[in-house]
């Protein structure tokens, strides 16, 4: 469809807005993907909450180390400058604000940034959290990774979310298959657009009220 | 004269009663103490209440403990896996308890516990259903849930190096709980690949200082370390690679 981008090219745009020097982390599922595409010639450290500081992409096969891998637990790389440290250390650098991003993947995000990501509340479902509280209350920029709807067709941005919460206003932004938004104290506002969507039609996509960044000159639109 | 070493992983978890609770160092399959736990599924222990972030991996280690029937209740962030099947079916069939604690938490409070912290307030998880009914405080405009420590009686763990005092290094990821486990529990149990001679560990590299550590026990090198060094050939889970064609293992990878 013209009026999404791909998975990548969203991975792509998110890697363009890390600045140089930045401490991230990606949390694990889709937003791993950004790694791929973080620009050469910049120093951006990864952080995994498992307890690395530097990790470095996917080895060769015959690389695999057991002992080496992310909070996936799925093989990694170890980058010049690396540190290894406990959980507890690991967690107070995300709890402690010392961490510039971190990308998460969402169910609902509300217009005041409350975040649900990590229970559907389904019966039978077996819950499972992880760091993804800690890492919503913890870096100073949590950006979100989504289709801006669900498989149903039901927009995940929301005026209050159903779902069980991971953080309450701890978004900072959403980049999603059709625009980026940034949350503000007036919901959510369009920072940018991609392709040929319109405000007017993400209004209709979401139910809601959204502000458009254009217009009043806080951000750009690409047609 | 201090000597910590055991002879065997038998011996080393002889004493694990039914009903103990236990800390299980690893995150995922990385650091996870498989041959004590081996031990202590081979000694039988019932009733038990283990703290793991997870709760096992396919059908061996914790999952294998899990199998047996003998774990009452689990203390974990991250329970959900892809090849969580050996505690996804108990779950189901309400046949283990499980207490979910978000991971930071998770390791706060353990960490709380060998610390002697009484609790603490942290930002993690307020207003959300793993806070409910559970204190909370508004600490200079910022909200605050009140958390406890969480104690066992003994930690299962998992590091590279030890000498006779215990003092431990660990290896790339696999450290992940082992520190915080090894001030946590009343008896705190290490499997090594080797045991090293006092003095042979730079204090500067000390991790876990032996006062943490109870008893240590040398299992050898895994697979891909060889001579303490890296060598490779495992999958992810450890296991050698049969097949040593690295073109079809690649171009499987890919597929």
């Amino acid at each position: 469809m013209a009026t999404r981008i791909s998975r990548e090219d969203l991975a792509a745009r998110i890697a363009g807005d890390i600045p140089d020097g930045a401490i991230v982390n990606l949390g694990i599922g889709a937003p791993t993907l950004i790694a791929d595409f973080l620009p050469d010639g910049l120093e951006i450290i990864l952080h995994t909450e498992n307890g690395m500081l530097g990790m470095g992409p996917k080895p060769a096969f015959d690389e695999i180390d057991p002992d080496l891998i992310n909070a996936g637990k799925q093989p990694v790389g170890e980058l010049a400058g690396a540190a290894f440290f406990h959980h507890a250390d690991s967690f107070a650098m995300m709890r402690g604000g010392h961490l510039d991003v971190c990308v998460l993947g969402a169910f609902q995000v509300s217009e005041s940034g409350d975040l649900a990501n990590w229970s559907t509340g389904a019966p039978g479902a077996i819950p499972a959290v992880g760091g993804a509280m800690d890492l919503a209350i913890g870096a100073k920029a949590v950006y979100v990774m989504t289709d801006l709807l669900t498989k149903q067709g039901e927009s995940k941005l929301v005026a209050r979310c159903t779902y069980p919460l991971t953080g309450i206003g701890c978004v900072t932004r959403v980049y999603t298959d059709h625009a980026v938004f940034d949350v503000t104290p007036d919901g959510f506002r369009v920072r940018e657009a991609f392709r040929d969507n319109t405000v007017d039609e993400l209004e209709e996509l979401t139910g809601l009220t959204l502000r458009d960044a254009a217009t009043s000159g806080e951000g750009h639109r690409h047609g | 004269m201090i000597d910590k070493t055991m002879t065997s992983a038998e011996a080393a978890v002889a004493d694990i009663p039914d009903g103990a609770t236990v800390m299980i160092g690893g995150f995922g399959r990385a650091g996870q103490p498989i041959e004590l736990i081996d031990a202590l599924i081979a000694r039988g222990a019932s009733n038990l209440t283990i703290i793991n972030n997870n709760a096992g991996n396919g059908g061996t280690g914790l999952a294998a403990l899990l199998a047996t029937g003998g774990v009452r209740k689990i203390i974990c962030s991250f329970p959900r896996q892809s090849d969580s099947w050996v505690f996804d079916g108990l779950y189901r069939d309400g046949k283990i308890e499980l207490e979910l604690v978000p991971q930071g938490n998770l390791a706060e409070r353990i960490r709380a516990a060998g610390a002697g912290i009484g609790a603490f307030f942290s930002p993690t998880g307020y207003g959300t259903q793993l806070a409910s009914g559970k204190e909370t405080r508004s600490i200079e405009g910022r909200d605050y849930v009140l958390e406890y420590p969480i104690r066992a009686d003994f930690a299962l763990i998992g590091a590279l190096k030890a000498d006779r005092w215990g003092n431990l290094v660990y290896r790339k990821t696999a450290r992940n709980f082992g520190p915080i486990m090894a001030s946590a529990a009343t008896t705190t149990i290490v499997q090594v690949d080797e045991v090293v001679a006092l003095g042979a560990i730079d204090p500067e590299v000390v991790v876990t200082p032996g006062i943490f550590v109870d008893r240590v026990v040398a299992v050898g090198e895994r697979p891909w370390i060889e001579g303490g060094t890296f060598v490779g050939g495992v999958t992810i889970e450890g296991m050698p690679l049969f097949d040593t064609s690295r073109t079809a293992f690649s171009s499987t990878k890919e597929a």
